[in-house]
């Protein structure tokens, strides 16, 4: 994921979600230094990664954040945090016992 | 909080020599972590493991009984004798239909510490940003449900035991 934020234009594409979206590529590209072009490629990449969808709304598209996912992802490493506390409790039991 | 990796320390009251041998000896990992695993644990091998409930909580045992006879692999990086132990695979619980790629395994390393009052173990589990973030996601949604059927089966494990 940090890897499809990497890219200064896209944490600004992705600032700009976060702060007023749903918006068009249009409105992405104003005061950009990039082209619309260049700004289609990156939504398309963060697209791939999860972080953005877009819908047709009229003649235009338009794209959102998906801060759930996100959120799921976070989720998901607690919960494999949790799996490991678990295991760690378990390898307690089995060394700090007598097992000979 | 870092998105790529999960640390974990505990101190555990127990000689070295018996925490290494835990760690590093293919069934003794397997007993307590609740895999049984095919191979010695040597540099470079890909050991083939199985998940079957551990031995030693009754509990967990019944949480990992749906799951009994998964099969993943241990992909075995380092071995530094009473000092650490690193291999690579594929995090959480093995999903049916899901491709499992080589690049997106993640790193778990163990590294022990002889402290005065007994042995730091160090737990790292690393490369969780090569897992797309969609999969990332969808495997939280999965294993939600996962949770949830396990829920049920430890009521009707615990209903079991109180009526018997």
């Amino acid at each position: 994921m940090f890897a499809a934020l990497g890219d200064p234009t896209r944490l600004r594409i992705v600032s700009r979600l976060c702060d007023g979206g749903p918006l068009s590529i249009t409105r992405l590209a104003e005061g950009a230094s990039v082209s619309r072009q260049a700004i289609t490629k990156h939504l398309r990449a963060l697209e791939r990664a999860g972080l953005v969808r877009s819908g047709q709304a009229g003649r235009e598209r338009l794209w959102t954040l998906r801060t759930e996912r996100l959120a799921e992802a976070r989720r998901y490493l607690d919960q494999i945090s949790q799996q490991w506390d678990d295991a760690i409790e378990r390898l307690r039991a089995f060394v700090e016992v007598d097992d000979a | 909080m870092s998105m790529d990796r999960i640390e974990k320390k505990v101190l555990l009251r127990a000689p070295l020599e018996r925490v290494w041998r835990a760690i590093s000896e293919p069934q003794r990992f397997g007993s307590w972590f609740g895999m049984a695993v095919d191979g010695p644990f040597v540099a470079g091998a890909r050991v083939p493991a199985k998940i079957v409930p551990t031995q030693v909580d009754a509990e967990v045992a019944a949480m990992q009984k749906p799951y009994e006879g998964v099969a993943f692999e241990l992909w075995i990086e380092r071995i530094e004798p009473m000092r650490r132990f690193s291999f690579r695979w594929h995090p959480g619980v093995p999903e049916p239909g899901v491709e499992l790629r080589d690049e997106q395994m993640t790193r778990v390393v163990f590294e022990l510490e002889q402290k005065a009052d007994g042995v730091l173990l160090t737990i790292t589990e690393s490369g969780f940003e090569r897992i797309p973030l969609a999969r990332r996601a969808e495997a939280f949604a999965g294993n939600e449900g996962g949770w949830e059927m396990q829920t049920v089966l430890i009521g009707k494990y615990l209903a079991l035991e109180g009526g018997g």
